[in-house]
């Protein structure tokens, strides 16, 4: 009985002891969230060329895009035209796109292409490639300002991937493998019985 | 379960506690060789440490030391390479640099941490004619075998380095970005490297000594 009553004790004020510290530490934020109802903000302006057309987002609208609350698996892949390696996993992130097109997951391409390039460099790239997954462009010179807020462990060198649910997020500063990529967006995906 | 295992369940207990994102994030990041030694905390200088010197080659041919530098002050030291857009960006921006601090005691170094094998417009010899092209002020050193840019820590390019020069040693004050504005260097608002020099100058110690910027990652 005695047992009984001290572990009693004992969760409760671990479990207030823990929410506690989270809420301090979220609560902002998840102000924020709520507020936002998990709704995207418009683009700051979209460039068209050749039947493409690019969103081009700054932080402040590109924001929501991290913070969906749904049942989807949300892939967002920092990556440039120029970068060899981003170029490289590209496929990989194409074909989630595709395997996994009921919802479960949905795959965001940002390219760190400078927005001058967009018509020379970016949409030419995406017609060659065939690249079906969503693309926008994140255009927010000072990138101090916004590299923490990704997440604090990112150099702000790309490639570099966010995997996230409602309940938990990833964030890989570092290039994929399909087999990764797959098997880490599998660790998210929230199945109902 | 008797009384000896309360303080464990409440060890566990609290351990689960802790922010789930950051927990996660360090059991995602052991895969990754690079980011283990970043978590670590040991990957690279931090600000104070002592700085290593190097031995590399100039495009000019002849091999670079800081210890050549008697009368130097401190160094400019930037990761930056050949094929990438951001440090395209950043070429003139560099040499201006150069300009205004070397007869100050500031002198830029540049290196490229790149490995020519995966991004072939970083070889000697195009560095070489980029030098040549935009004719560089300061030394351009190719990082032969990846062995510098990891001792500093180097993450993207161009990444800097502000270094003073102290009796123990080129003392890193500074690591970051040049300014806020990759793009359009006309709508600059902060000039980190420039602040970082001109607090040494003055005998301070720089109020920013550590910024982020995108950038192109460095390959292995």
């Amino acid at each position: 009985m005695m047992k009984q009553v001290l572990y009693g004790i004992l969760m409760v004020l671990l479990a207030t002891g823990c929410s506690s510290k989270k809420d301090n530490k979220t609560s902002t934020k998840t102000t924020a969230r709520e507020n936002n109802r998990s709704s995207l903000k418009s683009p700051l302006r979209t460039l068209k060329e050749k039947g493409v057309a690019i969103a081009v987002y700054d932080f402040e609208s590109f924001k929501p895009f991290l913070h969906q609350k749904n049942d989807t698996v949300y892939v967002i892949n920092f990556w440039a035209t120029w970068c060899k390696p981003c170029v490289k996993e590209l496929p990989g992130f194409e074909n989630i796109n595709k395997k996994y097109n009921d919802g479960k997951v949905k795959v965001l391409l940002v390219s760190m292409d400078f927005p001058n390039k967009i018509k020379s460099q970016l949409i030419p790239f995406i017609k060659k490639k065939g690249l079906k997954s969503q693309i926008i462009v994140l255009d927010e010179p000072d990138a101090n300002s916004w590299i923490d807020k990704i997440d604090e462990n990112w150099s702000g060198a790309v490639p570099a991937t966010l995997i996230y649910n409602k309940q938990k997020r990833f964030f890989y500063p570092k290039p994929f493998t399909y087999n990764e990529l797959e098997t880490e967006i599998n660790k998210l995906i929230i199945t109902k019985n | 379960m008797n009384l000896i295992n309360i303080p464990l369940l409440a060890f566990l207990s609290f351990a689960s506690c802790t922010d789930s994102m950051n927990h996660d994030y360090r059991a995602k990041e052991i895969k990754n060789n690079e980011s283990v030694v970043l978590s670590q905390n040991k990957y690279g200088y931090g600000i104070g440490d002592i700085a290593t010197d190097f031995k590399l080659k100039n495009v000019d041919g002849r091999m670079v030391s800081l210890a050549d530098y008697k009368e130097a002050k401190g160094f400019i030291v930037v990761f930056t390479a050949t094929h990438c857009p951001f440090s395209k960006a950043y070429e003139d921006r560099i040499n201006a640099l150069d300009k205004k601090y070397k007869n100050k005691g500031f002198p830029v170094i540049a290196i490229n941490p790149t490995n020519p094998a995966i991004y072939e417009e970083d070889s000697y010899e195009n560095m070489q004619i980029l030098a040549k092209k935009k004719g560089f002020t300061f030394p351009f050193l190719l990082d032969v075998g990846q062995k510098i840019y990891p001792q500093y820590g180097a993450t993207n390019t161009p990444h800097f380095f502000v270094l003073e020069k102290t009796n123990q040693g080129n003392k890193v004050a500074y690591i970051g970005a040049l300014d806020d504005n990759a793009q359009n260097p006309s709508a600059i608002t902060k000039r980190y490297v420039e602040d970082a020099v001109d607090a040494l100058l003055a005998g301070r110690q720089p109020k920013v000594t550590k910024t982020k910027a995108i950038g192109c990652g460095i390959s292995r």
